[in-house]
């Protein structure tokens, strides 16, 4: 007979998968409830604190639609809203819009031309009036009023209709198919047409030393050459915020930023972000949290395509084998940025990931020259048909980690028989008409492609962009290629991101095969915050590190 | 008196003129300009640049741009920057009270040691206190500032942590002594060179009042050497200084451009260096018409209070 063992628990075997399901999860909470609360991790109800972040430039321009730069959008990110944003991953969701249009929603005819854009009826401007398709209307004229100095009017200038439907529905035509059109507007913020258009002039207008927006947060005061103070718009529609001042720091020297940061004078680094010879100490720093982000910038070289010594693809071919690019990132970036072989920021949806990769070899680039006639001279640099292989090389003077990349280019191309000189300029200097109108030979520059994480790069690489050929755009390089310009034109009228997906890893193709520029690395930022900062989200398709400044709190 | 304020203020005028025109030709000279700033942003076309030149006037001929700028500045009207879109006054009003409170500071502290250790020098000649003043002097004037600020920074606020590391006051604190807490770094790093000059020319000065014939004469009257150096020599050391002072009026512009930066101070030196950088032309003109005209006004007060203080020297 068997007796019923005395061991037997019971408990079925279901309760046993309970118990440990239950074990489990207090051995995740317990831990969280001996040393810090298991809520530590979630916003506080009201908005508490302050956080003080650390800008290298100071934000000058408050009206979002006047000509600005990037240090300006630290701003206009926490004090207005935009129809969409742009999420990290890429992605455009809905701010002031209920959804962001598509061919698919209806929000955008099948032929690309009629648009409809549907609005929050919830939304307030800081000064309680209600925010309507009025706005919109207002805002996206506004930006084409040839009185106004508006930013960016590309993409804008198509517009025509634009109607008021209802107050949440306003409707456009486009003159023409513009598929970038809907990132653009992720960065296209909206101002308040009750206060604006009472002015007579809108760019002297008080809102622009005072701005009034929908955002998180509100204008509070300017310190001028020192700081901005804004407060927690506790009326905010959308997520937060959770902190009650968010205060945005001016510290012109890189150096004495990243001493603030130690010294705990600021809480989050932001533009110009922390320099890559101080990761490595930075890194170590108790309480606080560094990291590395990628950005959307790629430093090349960029070569002037009109020059008689560029003109021939192997002498691209040949520089390019010749930059020892790991030494470089080794040795004088320390290892904080990433190699790349394209001008696409690698964690975009459109990145082509299978792209040749480059081998730095100066045997291979000297065979390179050597087998497209480029004979060495008396001097020992190499000439074809009259033309010296000699060129200079300008960047920003004063960028000491550049001026080290130059004189070991400078090195390495004496080595294949290659003359380059350094001739450095004043950043005023360099990106005026001798960046714009292609006076360069050649200059190591890093330069963002995308707009608000748009593929489109008609502005930097389709033939009708060289501006020295009297062509409206940045293609400062002056690269023409007709495959890559179809290519654009196809890219910039198709709306469905797989499609234009293809286009653009083709584009990528071409454009690492014909070398218009030598691409260096791709820049990953050094972010630092203080310890506790919670809710902090790099993202790379904005062009400032608190985009996102309405989901930050500190952990209580 | 009356005529030679006339005559002096006269040739302030020409003087003006001739800066305003020479500042003007060679900022616009500079290649670059205010739209440079765009260059790199790939939004921006060369349509969307020439539009805004259009909009500032950048593209009018270069004496058209003077003669419009110097009319409006006759009548008051400084210009409007570019970069803040304010008036030019209004953003040097914005600065220059961060600047008075460093310079006003580091000056007091500058002249008050400086003179000091001038005549302390000068009358302990050769001694060990006089060596060390000539060699601190020549430490301080060959050393850069940022140099001296970096140091500073690195011992008194990171490695010790008794003064912040830069910034005007604490945000969220705008007590007096918060103030005055973040001033004592800035301050003493900025008044350094100037103790320097001031210490050297205050130890000439003494030494040439010591030798002369009135002194001895006190000396010689049995007066106590405490009571000839407060009645004779320093009165009459301190003249010359005055002139030094006038002169050292315009460096509230620019004496604290490398102090402001390194200890984050939002005063007019580094309003100046972003100026430039951005080639902001109206507020980078009106910080030079501004300093110019301090620069007048120094020499002005400086020879009149030289005057009125020594009626053997005649304006004549």
């Amino acid at each position: 007979m068997t007796e019923r063992s005395n061991t037997k628990s019971n408990y079925s075997r279901r309760d046993a998968l309970r118990l440990m399901a239950i074990g489990g999860a207090a051995g995740l909470i317990a831990p969280n409830l001996l040393g810090k609360p298991a809520f530590a991790q979630s916003p506080p109800a009201s908005p508490t604190g302050r956080v003080v972040v650390g800008l290298s430039q100071e934000p000058t321009v408050f009206n979002p639609l006047m000509a600005h730069t990037e240090v300006d959008d630290a701003l206009h990110f926490s004090v207005f809203d935009a129809l969409f944003r742009i999420d990290p991953k890429g992605v455009l969701q809905p701010n002031l819009a209920v959804e962001v249009p598509s061919q698919k929603n209806g929000g955008i005819s099948k032929d690309g031309l009629q648009w409809r854009i549907r609005l929050r009826d919830d939304v307030r401007w800081h000064d309680g009036e209600p925010f309507t398709a009025e706005d919109v209307k207002f805002t996206l004229e506004l930006i084409t009023n040839p009185k106004f100095r508006a930013w960016r009017t590309s993409g804008h200038s198509l517009l025509r209709d634009i109607t008021v439907v209802s107050p949440t529905e306003v409707t456009w035509r486009m003159e023409s198919i513009f598929a970038p059109y809907l990132s653009f507007l992720a960065e296209t913020f909206m101002v308040p047409k009750h206060i604006l258009e009472k002015e007579a002039d809108p760019n002297a207008a008080a809102f622009s030393q005072a701005p009034v927006g929908t955002g998180a947060f509100k204008w509070a005061q300017r310190i001028a050459g020192d700081h901005i103070e804004l407060v927690a718009n506790t009326e905010y529609f959308g997520e937060g915020p959770y902190i009650e001042r968010l205060v945005l720091k001016y510290i012109p020297d890189m150096t004495v930023l990243y001493t603030q940061f130690v010294s705990g004078d600021i809480d989050l680094v932001d533009q110009a972000y922390i320099t890559a010879d101080h990761y490595q100490e930075a890194s170590k720093l108790s309480g606080r949290v560094v990291s590395l982000e990628p950005g959307a910038s790629v430093e090349s070289i960029y070569l002037n395509l009109e020059k008689p010594q560029f003109k021939d693809p192997a002498v691209r071919q040949a520089l390019y084998a010749a930059i020892d690019r790991q030494a470089i990132l080794e040795g004088i970036y320390y290892g904080v940025h990433a190699l790349t072989e394209t001008f696409m920021p690698q964690n975009s949806y459109y990145y082509n990931p299978n792209l040749p990769a480059q081998e730095y070899s100066l045997d291979r680039a000297r065979q390179i020259l050597d087998e497209a006639g480029w004979v060495p001279g008396s001097d020992g640099i190499r000439a074809k048909d009259g033309v010296r292989l000699s060129f200079s090389n300008a960047t920003t003077a004063g960028n000491n980690l550049r001026e080290q990349v130059q004189q070991f280019l400078q090195q390495s191309f004496a080595e294949i028989g290659v003359e380059m000189t350094i001739s450095n300029l004043p950043g005023a200097v360099m990106w005026g008409d001798f960046w714009l109108k292609s006076q360069f030979d050649s200059a190591i520059s890093g330069v963002t492609y995308v707009i608000a994480a748009d593929p489109d790069v008609t502005n930097r690489l389709h033939t009708s962009a060289i501006v020295a050929k009297g062509g409206k755009g940045s293609n400062t390089g002056q690269y023409s290629n007709p495959e890559v310009d179809a290519l654009l034109e196809k890219g910039a009228r198709t709306f469905d991101p797989e499609a234009r997906r293809a286009i653009y890893l083709r584009v990528q193709e071409i454009v690492r095969q014909d070398l218009p520029f030598l691409p260096l690395f791709a820049y990953t930022n050094v972010f630092g915050r203080k310890e506790g900062l919670e809710g902090f989200k790099p993202n790379a398709n904005t062009r400032v590190a608190s985009w996102h400044a309405a989901g930050w709190h500190w952990k209580s | 008196m009356r005529s030679f304020l006339l005559n002096r203020l006269s040739q302030s005028l020409v003087l003006l003129l001739i800066v305003s025109v020479i500042g003007f030709v060679v900022l616009n000279l500079i290649p670059g300009g205010p739209l440079a700033q765009f260059g790199l942003d790939p939004s921006m076309t060369q349509a969307d640049l020439d539009r805004l030149k259009e909009q500032l006037g950048l593209n009018r001929p270069l004496w058209m741009q003077y003669l419009d700028w110097a009319w409006r500045l006759v009548q008051g009207d400084w210009g409007t920057s570019f970069r803040d879109g304010a008036p030019v006054l209004d953003v040097i009003g914005r600065h220059i009270f961060a600047t008075l409170l460093l310079m006003g500071s580091s000056t007091v502290i500058a002249i008050a040691v400086g003179t000091w250790i001038g005549i302390r020098g000068a009358t302990h000649r050769y001694s060990v206190f006089d060596y060390l003043g000539t060699v601190g002097a020549m430490v301080a004037l060959s050393i850069p500032t940022f140099w001296f600020g970096l140091v500073g920074i690195y011992v008194f606020s990171l490695q010790l942590g008794w003064l912040p590391a830069g910034n005007m006051y604490t945000i969220g604190d705008g007590s007096a002594l918060n103030y005055i807490h973040h001033l004592i770094l800035p301050s003493i790093v900025l008044a350094l060179v100037h103790v320097a000059i001031w210490s050297r020319y205050m130890r000439s000065a003494t030494l040439d009042v010591i030798s002369q014939e009135f002194v001895k004469t006190a000396r010689a009257k049995g007066l106590s050497e405490r009571r000839i150096l407060m009645k004779h020599v320093v009165g009459n050391a301190l003249l010359p200084m005055i002139t030094l002072a006038g002169m050292q009026l315009p460096s509230i512009l620019t004496g604290a451009l490398v102090t402001e930066t390194v200890f984050t101070w939002p005063g007019m030196g580094r309003l100046f260096l972003d100026s430039l950088g951005y080639s902001d032309y109206p507020v980078v003109m009106g910080l030079l018409m501004f300093s110019a005209i301090l620069v007048i006004l120094g020499n002005l007060i400086a020879d009149v209070a030289v005057a009125l203080i020594d009626p053997r020297i005649r304006l004549s």
